[in-house]
């Protein structure tokens, strides 16, 4: 890899985190948004594992291993949430969860 | 220049989260974001965090995605058709090119940072563990000594989600019944 910079890596972070920011405002499927979450967290961590890297530390690649830990807690949390709502609700379309507007 | 296999694997992880936007088949999503996270891991790879690269395929790929599948399994998940509000998307995206923009330019041209900081190439691997290494026992080592107590915390939140999802996936009628 001896040409591909810092600021290659930051850049594919940094659209992947577009990418997931689009999907997080335009789609209405809650599933399908908290997916598009998780794809920007992707994304941050790998900013963060080039940032380690260049840096030549160990402490960022560390922090990554626990984001890693916090998301799969925060994904099994979210999901049983969601599934708690389509329970009550039945649908988890997001512009059908509008009780607190009216 | 980046070298091949960057590009290759930026190219498939970008286009693997542009069917995870755009899929209105919630399961088509969740390939996307399977194949987008295994890129991701193998830029981890080329990035010399192999722990990690393997951490994100067994977590994230592995178990994180199989929960989603079963829960777009377990629910009725037909994303409802009609446009999506493009104009919001567009309002957020120009919101954050414009602070990338604003950290780019802090960075490049501000001379507010030195350009040795951003490296060019990165530096060479060492076997010292107090640096950069390749061993996943440097993991361990810091983990167990400067981060102890987030690891502590760490573990006791896991537990605390545990408990939180049990309490939640109880139905919420067989209390009142």
């Amino acid at each position: 890899m001896e040409h591909t910079t810092l600021s290659h890596h930051l850049l594919l972070a940094g659209l992947l985190f577009a990418l997931g920011l689009t999907g997080v405002l335009v789609r209405r499927n809650l599933l399908v948004v908290y997916m598009c979450l998780e794809l920007m967290l992707a994304a941050t961590t790998l900013a963060m594992v080039a940032f380690s890297r260049f840096a030549h530390k160990m402490d960022g690649a560390v922090f990554v291993f626990f984001v890693i830990t916090v998301a799969a807690a925060e994904v099994a949390v979210g999901l049983a949430l969601i599934v708690a709502l389509y329970r009550r609700r039945g649908t988890i379309q997001s512009d059908a969860l509008d009780t607190l507007r009216d | 220049m980046p070298d091949g296999l960057f590009t290759f694997f930026a190219a498939l992880t970008l286009g693997a989260a542009l069917l995870l936007v755009l899929s209105r088949n919630a399961v088509t999503s969740a390939m996307g974001m399977i194949l987008a996270l295994v890129g991701i891991a193998a830029d981890f790879f080329l990035l010399d965090a192999y722990f990690l690269g393997v951490l994100q395929v067994l977590v994230y790929a592995g178990a994180v995605m199989v929960l989603f599948l079963f829960i777009i399994m377990l629910l009725d998940t037909d994303d409802a058709t009609g446009s999506y509000p493009w104009k919001t998307a567009a309002l957020g995206l120009a919101t954050f090119f414009l602070l990338a923009a604003g950290v780019v330019w802090l960075f490049h041209w501000s001379g507010a940072v030195s350009a040795t900081a951003a490296g060019v190439t990165p530096p060479e691997l060492s076997a010292n563990p107090a640096e950069f290494t390749t061993a996943a026992k440097s993991f361990g080592r810091l983990l167990y000594t400067k981060y102890l107590l987030p690891l502590e915390i760490a573990g006791f939140l896991l537990l605390v989600a545990l408990v939180g999802v049990v309490s939640l996936s109880k139905d919420a009628t067989e209390g009142q019944a």
